[in-house]
């Protein structure tokens, strides 16, 4: 109970800094990503803040010996870098710069019940449904190595 | 164009930070947003709980300053309906077939060095600036 208030809290955070930095405003991230017109640096300053700490954080998971309230830090993802890693990156590449969203935004976004927001999201949550019909492997019936539903 | 605002964007930055930092250090968890997202439609029975909490808080969070501040919820750029609903799409197919999003790969996985969120990173951010750069020249900026 008390890991789920703090995954809350965490998204709750979380959604007040997107908005605060303008993340949640499409208009800024198609800025950002027009290198070629009037540049828009937002995005690479709530980058940049965002990495800053949590650089910090990664080292402190090195100082501890597990979470504060969990048995492990999650185990490290996989290091192959693949066709499936670099297209589905792409891919998403072209719905961000189309729409102005990615994933938490668009969900942040529903909060404010923006159509865009709405119709966006429901799309988003298709296209995963559709790829784990058409590309995820079968479930095992016993739990694997964390990593599968830990990697992001 | 929307004005620009170092100061802002560098809180909010610090924010997210300290939000996927705190999910991290306290209860062990990744904040990739398109994973948890997902994982809520597969529903896990040992993750959707936490899966859950998260995406409300997400959402919870959004109501807060939407009340506050609607205007920093503006769509801003002209699509249709069907272009949104495809950028959708690709978004989600896209992130689960490359395992993360812009919280996953470029925030989680770059402040670990990781190199497949770094080469994740730079794919999305070249195809999103190329998407970007046809909608503007070859479609005049709307779609």
């Amino acid at each position: 109970m008390r890991r789920n208030s703090i995954a809350f809290l965490s998204g709750a955070l979380f959604a007040v800094g997107l908005a605060v930095s303008g993340m949640t405003q499409p208009a800024r991230i198609v800025g950002f990503l027009d290198f070629a017109g009037r540049w828009d640096p937002t995005l690479a300053l709530v980058m940049g803040g965002a990495l800053g700490v949590m650089i910090v954080a990664q080292r402190l998971t090195r100082r501890l010996s597990k979470p504060v309230f969990a048995g492990s830090f999650p185990l490290p993802s996989p290091i192959t870098i693949d066709a499936r890693l670099v297209g589905g990156a792409a891919l998403f590449g072209v719905g961000w710069g189309i729409g102005g969203f990615c994933p938490g935004p668009a969900v942040v976004s529903l909060g404010a019940a923006t159509p865009p927001a709405i119709v966006f999201t429901a799309a988003m949550a298709a296209g995963m449904v559709l790829f784990f019909v058409l590309c995820a492997p079968k479930r095992s019936p016993t739990p694997g190595p964390a990593i599968a539903d830990h990697d992001r | 164009m929307t004005d620009f605002s170092p100061l802002t964007a560098l809180l909010g930055g610090v924010f997210i930070g300290l939000a996927a930092g705190a999910l991290l250090l306290l209860d062990g968890r990744i904040a990739g947003i398109s994973g948890i997202f997902a994982g809520l439609l597969r529903q896990q029975k040992t993750e959707i709980g936490w899966q859950a909490a998260f995406v409300v808080g997400l959402v919870a969070g959004g109501t807060l300053m939407a009340v506050a501040r609607p205007e920093w919820f503006r769509f801003g750029i002209e699509r249709s309906w069907g272009a949104i609903a495809a950028a959708g799409l690709l978004v989600g197919f896209g992130t689960r077939l490359g395992n993360g999003c812009t919280s996953g790969h470029g925030v989680c996985g770059l402040s670990r060095f990781s190199r497949r969120s770094l080469v994740a990173t730079m794919t999305f951010m070249v195809t999103g600036a190329l998407a970007v750069l046809v909608v503007h020249r070859l479609f005049g900026g709307s779609l």
